[in-house]
């Protein structure tokens, strides 16, 4: 298992490096150069521009200097100091406008994680089960709808849908009484009676690709002989099921999970950004509309290590579950 | 039947009314069948899907649609009726306010502004005459691809030439565009992004995939590396922050050409993996090792002997990542760092239907999401008749 631990380790750094040069790529992407095009705006506006400023964040971000020497202050800015670099747009650095706002964006990407586990692992064992019955088409056929509607338009239409007929309207994060205060019980709950609809948004596309995934693989599974054998030994129909093909099938689900995760993210962005929360996703949106770009090089990069990481537990998560990964034997087949 | 062929699958709802069909049960030990090609027991396999085959029915009007998308809207996509701005969509009739039955026709409309929001109303002057609905009418004039010059449309009302009473049947935005002609339009880029980004990524992917299933070694560490490492981001930040650097000056048909780009960039990987996977278990088989014995030459093992073995894989995954093209195209549009107007997409389009506001009061604005819905479904549904077809040899 330490071998296997080690060897993950490893891979993860070329990993991050290849995800940090795409975040430095995109920062680098707007033609011309950020600065000079800040001081213009700036100058446009009438607002003097400070020379000492000026000179000074030329020289923290070694402007001056070829490609390579600016990749590695902005990242030695990063490992050392955890300095994102400065966030024009909301003249403050990035580090105060992403990281608190990332973590919402994550607490409802887990949530909607949860939810979409939760539900669909044991619908999809259910409708493998009962293959063919009202149940597996009724929730094929949801599954596709989920897979088709990418969230943000899911959003708009019930966005609609619940102005239109419950006359609620839905959006932000919190109530506006709430907005001020500090976080208390009730806020909290306040927060939650907003957060349901973007993470039931979320979560209808995630349960769709696991239903799907699950079934497949359980369908296989079933037809095996050891669930015979099973069944044969006198053993209960649930734990005939449960003991050996859930195990089984439960693999893919796991290994997918970094994926799943990244999914809930990409669509999580949009639908955010139409629901207008107060999370990352419209930080994003905002930040690259106006060419603020250390904000969004620092969203790619923090989404990009994070997902790393989240790789890195999955594949921990099923080497611990499955001893044919741990001893190596699932890279040789 | 069943008897011999014990793997056969149980009849899908899809298939009932499909007793004798070729390649069907009754006819497995028919001659024919042992003697049909590759591409014709495909062909056989996905006619039992019928959802698939409704996809690819209505997929095939859909580009029937983008090729003559001038004919067939009634009115210039481009056209600002300016008197009739967030109209809704109009009532086609059969009964006039009389009673009495008729060819479908419409009523002329009376304008008013709501005393309180100031908002446009109509009202159907019920009193006016009736303008029938027509086939081939004629209406704005237009040039078919650019070509042919003409103002025949497949349909439209008859009007006197200096009347105008409006056919929105899916009304008309807040500049007074006729919808359904912008929705027809728009399916003309937002149906052909998906093809021509997949066009690009399977050269990449067939490329990469090709390297690193066949060299193996360093090539392929490197290529699968890359290839983890896109697939487990979120794409459609990504996404925009590639798109959102793309200037705002540039014609459309250049922002149209990068987007597919941008677009096909984190396409490529899924191709590349099934072309990888699909080598590697190839390059195992009997027929590769004879080939090789009888001294052809590896490029040649590829095209002749390996390539024919996964075609219809890499068509069947091709297909199935035409609706994520399409998404992102609209997601981009959407958040406006795709397509801009003036160019017609339906993402462009829903731009206006970005906030609670619009959409409460002018719910049809969203006619567009319904079309991204329907295309993308009908793609999986014909990607997963595709899959069951792929392989035809394993029932």
């Amino acid at each position: 298992m330490l071998n296997y631990i080690i060897g993950r380790l490893a891979r993860m750094i070329p990993q991050i490096f290849l995800v940090s040069i795409l975040a430095f790529i995109i920062i680098q992407l707007p033609p011309g150069d950020f600065l000079t095009e800040q001081i213009n705006r700036l100058r446009a506006t009438g607002a003097t521009v400070d020379e000492a400023e000026i000179q000074r964040l030329t020289n923290m971000y070694g402007l001056d200097q070829p490609m390579y020497v600016q990749y590695f202050r902005w990242i030695g800015n990063i490992v050392t100091r955890l300095d994102f670099g400065y966030s024009f747009l909301w003249q403050r650095p990035v580090n105060d406008v992403l990281l608190s706002r990332m973590g919402m964006t994550f607490f409802i990407a887990f949530l909607a994680f949860v939810v979409s586990w939760g539900f669909a692992i044991p619908v999809g064992i259910y409708v493998a089960v009962k293959q063919y019955s009202f149940a597996d088409y009724f929730f094929t056929f949801i599954g596709f709808i989920g897979l088709a509607t990418p969230g943000f338009l899911l959003a708009l239409v019930l966005m609609y849908v619940s102005y239109a007929i419950l006359g609620i309207r839905v959006g932000g994060l919190f109530s506006p009484e709430f907005e001020p205060q500090p976080m208390s019980w009730a806020k909290f709950m306040d927060l939650l009676a907003h957060l349901w609809l973007p993470v039931l948004i979320l979560a209808i596309a995630g349960m769709a690709n696991i239903i799907r995934t699950l079934r497949a693989t359980m369908l296989d599974e079933l037809r095996k002989q050891y669930v015979t054998v099973a069944r044969s030994k006198g053993l209960s129909e649930f734990q005939v099921i449960m003991q050996y093909p859930v195990r089984i099938a439960i693999n893919p689900i796991i290994s997918q999970t970094t994926y799943l995760l990244a999914w809930l993210f990409s669509g999580g962005t949009v639908v955010e950004i139409v629901l207008n929360l107060n999370t990352a996703g419209p930080v994003l949106w905002r930040a690259l509309l106006q060419q603020d770009m250390y904000t969004a090089g620092a969203y790619i990069l923090i989404l990009g290590v994070l997902y790393s990481l989240g790789s890195l537990l999955s594949d921990l998560l099923l080497a611990a579950i499955d001893p044919r990964i741990r001893f190596g034997a699932m890279e040789a087949a | 039947m069943s008897t011999a062929h014990p793997t056969t699958p149980k009849r899908k709802w899809w298939d009932f009314g499909k007793k004798s069909q070729p390649g069907g049960e009754a006819h497995e030990k028919d001659e024919t069948f042992y003697r049909a090609g590759q591409w014709q027991l495909v062909w056989w396999k996905f006619r039992r899907h019928k959802l698939a085959q409704i996809a690819m029915a209505v997929l095939g009007l859909f580009y029937l649609i983008v090729i003559f998308a001038e004919f067939i809207s009634p009115y210039d996509p481009q056209k600002r009726f300016k008197d009739y701005s967030t109209l809704a969509p109009v009532n086609v009739q059969l009964v006039d306010a009389q009673g009495k039955f008729h060819l479908p026709f419409i009523y002329a409309l009376e304008r008013a502004r709501d005393p309180v929001t100031l908002r446009p109303i109509y009202k159907e002057d019920t009193t006016s005459k009736r303008y029938p609905v027509v086939l081939f009418a004629r209406g704005d004039e237009y040039k078919l691809w650019g070509l042919f010059p003409s103002n025949i449309h497949l349909f439209g009302i008859r009007t006197a030439p200096d009347e105008f009473v409006p056919l929105f049947l899916l009304g008309s935005d807040t500049l007074g565009h006729d919808m359904l002609s912008r929705i027809f339009f728009g399916a003309r880029i937002s149906l052909t992004v998906g093809l021509i980004g997949v066009v690009l990524a399977f050269f990449m992917g067939l490329v990469l995939g090709g390297i690193a299933g066949f060299f193996g070694g360093l090539a392929d560490e490197i290529i699968m590396r890359v290839i983890d490492v896109l697939l487990a981001l979120p794409t459609i930040p990504l996404w925009m922050s590639l798109a959102a650097a793309l200037p705002q000056d540039w014609p459309q048909l250049k922002t149209y050409f990068y987007v597919t780009i941008i677009l096909s960039i984190f396409g490529w990987t899924i191709l590349a993996r099934v072309v990888r996977g699909k080598l590697l278990s190839l390059r195992e088989e009997d027929y590769v090792m004879a080939a090789r014995l009888d001294g052809e030459s590896e490029a040649q093992i590829i095209t002749r002997y390996m390539l024919p073995g996964f075609t219809s894989y890499i068509i069947v995954s091709l297909t199935l990542s035409i609706p994520n093209m399409i998404l992102g195209e609209t997601s981009l549009s959407f958040l406006g760092v795709g397509l801009r107007p003036p160019t017609i997409s339906w993402g462009v389009m829903l731009q206006e239907a970005q906030n609670l506001q619009t959409v409460a009061q002018t719910p049809w604005l969203l006619w567009p999401v319904a079309f991204v819905i329907l295309a993308v479904l009908m793609f999986n549904f014909l990607g997963d008749g595709l899959r069951d077809a792929a392989d035809p040899y394993v029932t």
